[in-house]
């Protein structure tokens, strides 16, 4: 049998909880700071505005870009390479009394002119600023409605110490999460808001393979304090999470590299999703439903069995 | 006997399978360049089309694949994009304005296949290249012109009664109008009068500085109505114009009470796109010239003051150069059927156009009028000084004669069908007040960028999976080859069940939910076979351990998916486009990925290691 990880006995993770706690609070403490100081770099899907990528034969020397851009009455374009040389993406902030469809058409135009030899149109995206609120307001409401409903699942297949604990380590992963996106000043956009939906769902899922197994010892060991119990079943999950969480990585590493740029975000997002996840249905999730008091009592009146046992049917 | 599947499950499965297989196999084939051409107004699409069509391409000396007419649009598969771009140009130029030729991908699915509702994924536009839209109705817009319509219609209305009020203006802030009056008795009279013709509208009254102040205002329902109204004008006249556009696949659809969103997939010019979608359209009544006969005006004897037009099937129509009327006074059409059941239009004017209408008609009853309808088309190319070139589309819509002194509201009948009838009243409506429109998103994808999406999100789906394979059979021997095995079925039927649902598209989001679909999928595996493990170095006997490592493992499984598939729902409720996209297929691989992570694999270990107890190691 090959293992990454064969624990001989039972691995005290609760003895370092307090310093975890610690060190959550201070990544969360920063992530607000961070968030409070740069807020989000955000896309064009929430700002509204226009975007142009397009694709040159030569390798394309910004400056004259800009310089082409200035001439044709576009002084603010922030240009920049997009996953490679040839490629150029121009924004512009959306503009008062021009028709902003009409923006992208114009910038193409001056580009196509100006000598840079064949210039492709590869991507034109403009969104009306009525329509960034809207769209910003609604992926709020998405976190929001999700977070609410998973309490909801949670509280009534578990215990709702467990539930809080459950939510307290997705509003942990959410926010560090945007607060590396704000750090590094990554731009948010629509992708970057599912990925952050995805995050809710896999650090989710390990948080509940984990509460799985504390419900179970629970019921099976009597003798045993809340917080060894907690410390077994992390030890007997750890490899299961380990080894998930890998396969999962490689899956995002490849599509980080092989993805191309559209899906640079999306795929970051998730990376550190994964990273702060893991890391919090150790010690946020657990920990904090032994803060809330959870104990074997909780447990016991439940009557409900294990669903898989009347399932055995259909397997 | 422990670990023993009976032979239904594994009927079960393998139908499963099959299913999956057969709907995913159309993805196999390819698509085919082909050109689609279709019938604008007035044509038709025949055999002998048909045989035009390939006499052209004949000519060009192309030999296409196949041509065929199916469902009145031709459709002729060619062996390469080069091919197609000629062809389109010789066929589009030949055929002339009745036909639309548009450039397409047609599936290569064989006929058996087809038979079945099999067919290749839907690519979503940022795989395949195109256009999208998002278009927003002026609704205040559309308020306030029913507001300035009511000043109108109501001024008139009572000075033909002859009922005197000291003014009428619009009440700015509310969707109502303010009328003065003297006394008491008038404002009484104004609202007897007013009220029975006045449906859907709120009268109160009120007396202020000396004066009787009626205020008449618009009733929810019927502010309701002037919304909806001035969303399915825009809507339909949007159809029409991406009709003319000639791209293949095109999608007008509402979305909410006051948008529009427009997809036009493959498009490559989206300057002229948008030019046409914004173009103008108006409306004009001619009296017929019934004393000029038709084949002499076209032999070119043609009165000064008359001139032809063709009506939408061709036929050529003498009218006067004399305006009756412009289309901007109409303020309604709708289709209807008369008292015996034949199809007419209603047609509702303002006050000016009544007055207008009833002096032209009055002295021609008997006569035949002219119903033209103008459209402003941009050509896509542009002028010597740079402005846009402008093509102006003139056609005939109907012709009626004259029954009677016409007034504010009169209906044309004498008209084909119900279909016909329809249709005349869009085309009045078209040219009527419209509810501006203005684009509030745009996202254009070249198809470059669309081709070079796909071979990214192939590239990373690969790679990805590849190391889950590699790890999952180092890490789990036997067992990890089942669970790849499961894995690669899992694949299939996202894309089978992907192909299989009409609505369901595969954007880039959606490859990065497979993609992670995949790195997730094994994890319940993981935790099977993780279990399997534990009970086995608690001393279990194999099969026991095995049994046990499924049981325990299920609802933890459940659990955690369920909770991931509340996410997913989450986000394709709130989510638009893309992010959809992703949604679809995170839900369909759960879901997928639970079938064959826990009845699949289990099937296998079952049919290999189940109920053989001579066991002593497992290859986990």
């Amino acid at each position: 049998m090959f293992e990454l990880f064969r624990a001989k006995q039972t691995l005290r993770f609760m003895k370092y909880s307090k310093p975890a706690s610690w060190f959550s609070i201070l990544l969360i403490v920063g992530s607000l700071a961070t968030l409070s100081i740069n807020w989000l770099n955000w896309g064009l899907d929430f700002t509204g505005g226009t975007l142009i990528e397009v694709g040159f034969e030569q390798p394309a020397n910004l400056t004259d870009v800009r310089a082409t851009l200035a001439q044709a009455d576009f002084p603010d374009a922030i240009v920049q390479h997009f996953g490679s040389s040839h490629e150029v993406m121009v924004r512009l902030a959306p503009r008062e009394g021009v028709k902003g469809e009409v923006i992208g058409t114009n910038v193409l135009n001056a580009l196509q002119q100006a000598d840079f030899g064949q210039v492709d149109m590869r991507r034109i995206e403009f969104v009306g600023p009525n329509v960034g609120d809207e769209l910003a307001e609604d992926g709020g409401l998405a976190i929001i409605i999700a977070l609410i409903c998973i309490l909801i699942y949670v509280s009534a297949r578990f215990e709702w110490r467990l539930a809080m604990g459950s939510v307290f380590a997705l509003a942990h992963d959410i926010i560090i999460t945007l607060g590396v996106f704000s750090l590094f000043q990554l731009e948010f956009d629509l992708t970057v808001l599912a990925a952050l939906l995805a995050v809710v769902g896999y650090s989710l899922n390990d948080t509940i393979v984990v509460f799985d197994r504390i419900r179970e010892n629970f019921r099976l060991q009597a003798t045993l304090t809340p917080e060894e119990i907690v410390d077994h079943s992390l030890t007997q999950t750890l490899s299961r999470t380990l080894i998930t969480s890998g396969t999962t990585i490689f899956v995002l590493v490849s599509l980080f590299i092989f993805g191309g740029a559209l899906i640079h975000g999306f795929a970051t997002a998730l990376l550190i999703g994964i990273f702060v996840g893991t890391y919090s249905s150790i010690y946020v999730a657990s920990s904090s439903a032994i803060r809330l008091g959870i104990s074997r009592d909780h447990m016991i009146p439940e009557v409900v069995e294990k669903e898989g046992a009347d399932q055995e049917a259909i397997l | 006997m422990l670990n023993k599947y009976p032979m239904w499950k594994y009927v079960l499965l393998g139908f499963i399978v099959l299913i999956s297989l057969l709907y995913a196999a159309p993805n196999l084939y390819g698509e085919d360049p082909a050109i689609q051409v279709s019938a604008t107004r007035g044509a038709k699409v025949e055999l002998a089309t048909l045989d035009k069509v390939q006499s052209i391409l004949q000519q060009a000396g192309i030999s296409p694949k196949s041509a065929a007419l199916e469902d009145g649009q031709i459709l002729v598969r060619l062996k390469s994009s080069e091919d197609q771009l000629v062809a389109r140009e010789n066929i589009s130029s030949t055929l002339g304005d009745g036909f639309v030729t548009a450039l397409n991908l047609a599936p290569s699915t064989p006929a058996w296949l087809e038979a079945i509702g099999g067919g290749p994924l839907k690519l979503g536009l940022d795989l395949r290249g195109g256009v999208h839209f998002l278009m927003e109705v002026d609704m205040d817009e559309a308020v306030v012109k029913a507001q300035e319509q009511m000043v109108q219609d109501l001024r008139s209305d009572l000075r033909e009664e002859k009922i005197r009020f000291r003014g009428i203006r619009k009440d700015s802030g509310t969707t109502g109008v303010l009328l003065r009056f003297t006394d008491q008795n008038t404002l009484d009279k104004a609202v007897d009068f007013l009220k029975p013709r006045n449906a859907g509208f709120e009268f109160t009254d009120k007396v202020e500085n000396d004066e009787y102040v009626l205020s008449i205002a618009m009733t929810e329902l019927k502010l309701k109505a002037i919304k909806e109204d001035a969303l399915q004008q825009n809507l339909s006249i949007l159809r029409n114009r991406v009709n003319e556009l000639g791209v293949a696949e095109p999608l007008v659809q509402r979305q909410g009470i006051d948008r529009i969103v427009v997809e036009l997939p493959g498009i490559q010019d989206t300057a002229r796109a948008k030019e046409i979608l914004g173009a103008t359209a108006t409306l004009e009544f001619h009296p017929v010239d019934s004393v000029t006969d038709v084949n002499d005006a076209l032999a070119g004897r043609l009165p000064s003051s008359s001139v032809i037009y063709k009506e939408r099937n061709g036929r050529p129509v003498v009218v006067k150069k004399k305006i009756i009327l412009t289309g901007n006074h109409i303020v309604d059409a709708q289709s209807s059927a008369d008292e015996y059941g034949r199809p007419q239009v209603n047609i509702s004017l303002d006050s000016k156009g009544g007055s207008k209408m009833s002096r032209f008609t009055k002295s021609n009853i008997g006569k035949p009028m002219a119903t033209l309808f103008i459209e402003y088309l941009p050509t896509g190319k542009k002028k010597a000084n740079g402005k846009l070139e402008i093509k102006k589309r003139e056609e005939i819509a109907n012709v009626a004669t004259i029954q009677a002194q016409l007034g504010r509201s009169f209906r044309i009948t004498g008209l084909d069908n119900a279909a016909e009838a329809h249709n005349l009243a869009l085309l009045l409506r078209a040219g009527a007040l419209i509810a501006p429109i203005q684009i509030v998103e745009e996202r254009t994808i070249g198809p470059s960028l669309g081709e070079q999406n796909i071979d990214n999100g192939i590239k990373a789906m690969t790679y990805g999976m590849l190391a889950v394979i590699l790890f999952m059979f180092v890490y789990y021997r036997k067992f990890g080859v089942v669970a790849n095995t499961a894995l690669l079925f899992n694949i299939v039927m996202i894309i089978g069940v992907m192909s299989m649902v009409p609505g369901a598209t595969l954007t880039l989001p959606g490859i990065a939910g497979i993609v992670l679909t995949v790195g997730m999928a094994v994890d319940a595996n993981v935790l099977i076979f993780e279990r399997i493990r534990e009970e086995l170095r608690a001393g279990r006997s194999v099969q026991k351990a095995i049994h046990e490592g499924y049981a325990n493992a299920f609802s933890t499984i459940a659990d955690a998916n369920i909770t991931t598939l509340i996410t997913a729902i989450i986000l394709f409720a709130v989510g638009t486009g893309p992010i959809k996209g992703f949604a679809v297929t995170l839900a369909i691989g759960i879901a997928t990925s639970m079938l064959t992570s826990i009845f699949g694999t289990r099937a296998i270990v079952n049919a290999v290691w189940g109920g053989r107890n001579n066991i002593k190691k497992l290859s986990i």
